[in-house]
């Protein structure tokens, strides 16, 4: 089991109020991801949950239980850190074998479940070796077994693939998404990466300076992002958001168009422009549009076939049915 | 060119190193040579460096009128007990400021180095009479005591500088993992942090070992440590130069060998424990 509910929970940091009150379910069994720009309070709201800060006011409970004032350690939650965290002076074995240590857990149950973690983590051939001796994504595995081990109600991850190359991290992500398929084990997931947040999530929080800007699915953070904020954070290239003549024809302050939902022709269109940079990604190609009286540059996303340079000129027409259209606070409107 | 120039500025370094290094070094080696000679040629003049008869009379005198066994094991124990009582305050005190810092850390950490700033004659006279009061004069409780006050604030300072080196986030680790912070300390810190520990326990170990203001007042007979012995060889009438140096490398030498095979065993600890 592991239901998580935060009731009105603050945390300031003395006169620094880094979270305001914020409530948040995350249900038995969800991979949830803590996504937002540096300092959005992602990583402070992971630690309020796992008892490394204590809550200012407002309660954390974990399976119907108060667990505001519980030390860590009782929560029965692991934390696979961003430095990855291992004990330097300790062989990967007795890294792993802590927790279970700290727990007093017979010695034969350690053993076995030391193998069966090693085994599926590929770690068999390590296990006396030193974390100083083990490559980055190793590394992480380890600190996925240390984690693995406890058998925990829900694992928290802090950035845990920010450390590691970009080709890894890709691998990394899919170990852990099975990892949580096969365990079927609540996980909170902070990471600043987007594309992290829409390929490993059942539900995004989206926070900005603490406050939640949207809860969602990955689908529904992109199909109604509830406001400018979480339009342009998610979807990668971002969001075209502007505002002037187009947003008052669609009776809005803003409008935002995805850049995959804007045709481009070299014909005729709604808008026009100058092709600046073409980003060819040989799939696709995104296009930067200049001079569009819309915004600085407008990016569209074409076919990978589509031949078309520097300062060409080119039309483009969004499609009417996936414009954003927001008021002046920036809320959907 | 660039090259003999480099070879040429190396060669003058290791010169200058050198030349500091004996300087330094000389007093002990002067020392250790008049411990070999007789009373007459420790005094001779102008100085004999090399070339006398040597001798080791002034070993057997020595150890004929004071018992060197009880001195040595006085320092031992004074200079150990301190420091391991030291430690033993001083690792928890310097973990909290270092992982729990409040607003005022820093300004405790100076407070309490400014009190080694106040010369130790100024309080002599309130700890002579406390020690009296106490039943502490003279034994090696109580002199254990003052030095381990002494060398505190060093103490302190040196860990709260290496344990500053351990990143948090393996604490955290720990704590998440279960332990307690009797365990944290135990099984993660300390082990992490033994090339620091250990360098910081050596160095308050000699500091302990040549403490000789306190060890001179508050001592007499029973719990006099090497310093007194070496003391009790400077007579302000007779010059006794041969044997004052034979008593002084009596009680220098363990300490000097004990920091030579220490130095080793500290070069491995810091090269094992380099895991980043």
């Amino acid at each position: 089991m592991g239901r998580i509910t935060l009731d009105k929970v603050t945390k300031s940091f003395g006169e620094v109020n880094v979270i305001p009150p914020l409530d948040l379910t995350i249900n038995d069994g969800e991979f949830v991801v803590f996504v937002g720009p540096s300092g959005c309070g992602k990583s402070t709201l992971l630690r309020l949950i796992a008892g490394l800060e204590d809550v200012t006011s407002g309660q954390i409970r974990i399976d119907g239980e108060d667990a505001t004032r519980m030390a860590p350690a009782q929560r029965g939650l692991a934390m696979v850190f961003q430095s990855y965290a291992l004990y330097p002076h300790m062989s990967v074995r007795k890294n792993i074998a802590f927790p279970m240590k700290m727990a007093g857990i017979p010695e034969d149950e350690q053993k076995r479940r030391i193998d069966s973690a090693a085994k599926a983590l590929n770690l068999t051939d390590y296990l006396d070796r030193r974390p100083g001796q083990l490559s980055g994504g190793q590394r992480q595995r380890v600190a996925i077994g240390r984690a693995i081990v406890r058998e925990p109600s829900a694992f928290l991850f802090d950035e845990p693939l920010s450390n590691l190359d970009a080709a890894l991290r890709v691998g990394m992500r899919l170990e852990i998404m099975e990892l949580h398929k096969r365990l079927a084990t609540t996980m909170i997931y902070v990471t600043h990466d987007q594309v992290e947040a829409m390929t490993m999530a059942d539900k995004i929080v989206v926070l900005r300076a603490g406050n939640i800007e949207q809860v969602g699915s990955p689908l529904e953070l992109y199909r109604e992002p509830r406001n400018e904020f979480v339009a342009g954070f998610i979807g990668s290239p971002k969001m075209n958001i502007f505002g002037g003549n187009p947003a008052q024809q669609h009776g809005a302050q803003k409008i935002g168009v995805r850049p995959e939902h804007i045709a481009a022709s070299t014909e005729a269109g709604t808008w026009q422009g100058v092709v600046g940079v073409a980003e060819h990604l040989g799939s696709d190609t995104f296009l930067h549009v200049h001079e569009t009286g819309l915004a600085e540059t407008i990016t569209v996303r074409v076919d990978g076939e589509l031949s078309v340079k520097h300062g060409d000129r080119i039309f483009l027409t969004p499609e009417a049915d996936k414009i954003h259209r927001f008021d002046a606070q920036g809320l959907r409107a | 060119m660039a090259r003999a120039v480099t070879t040429q500025r190396k060669a003058l370094n290791t010169l200058a190193a050198w030349t500091v290094g004996l300087l330094i070094f000389f007093p002990i080696l002067w020392t250790i040579l008049t411990s070999f000679k007789t009373e007459a040629t420790a005094i001779a003049d102008p100085p004999v460096f090399l070339f006398f008869d040597w001798t080791t009379e002034n070993y057997s005198a020595v150890m004929q009128r004071s018992d060197y066994a009880e001195f040595l094991w006085n320092s031992i124990v004074i200079a150990g007990g301190s420091t391991i009582l030291g430690l033993i305050v001083a690792i928890p005190a310097a973990w909290s400021m270092a992982f729990v810092p409040s607003r005022r850390t820093k300004d405790i950490l100076l407070w309490m180095l400014s009190t080694k700033m106040l010369p130790a004659v100024g309080v002599l006279y309130p700890i002579y009479l406390m020690f009296i009061k106490l039943g502490l004069l003279d034994t090696k409780i109580g002199l254990t005591l003052v030095l381990m006050l002494i060398n505190l604030p060093i103490i302190v300072w040196m860990l709260y500088t290496y344990f500053r080196e351990i990143p948090g986030e393996i604490l955290e680790a720990a704590r998440m993992d279960g332990a307690s912070l009797r365990d944290e300390i135990l099984y993660v810190l300390t082990p992490m942090a033994v090339p620091g520990i250990a360098s910081t326990l050596l160095l308050n170990f000699i500091l302990a070992w040549n403490e000789a203001f306190w060890t001179l007042n508050l001592t007499a007979a029973k719990a006099a440590p090497l310093t007194a012995f070496i003391a009790s060889y400077s007579s302000p009438e007779g010059l006794f130069y041969a044997k004052l140096s034979a008593a002084s490398t009596m009680a220098i030498a363990p300490i000097l060998i004990m920091g030579w095979f220490s130095q080793k065993q500290l070069v491995r600890g810091l090269t094992f424990g380099a895991v980043k």
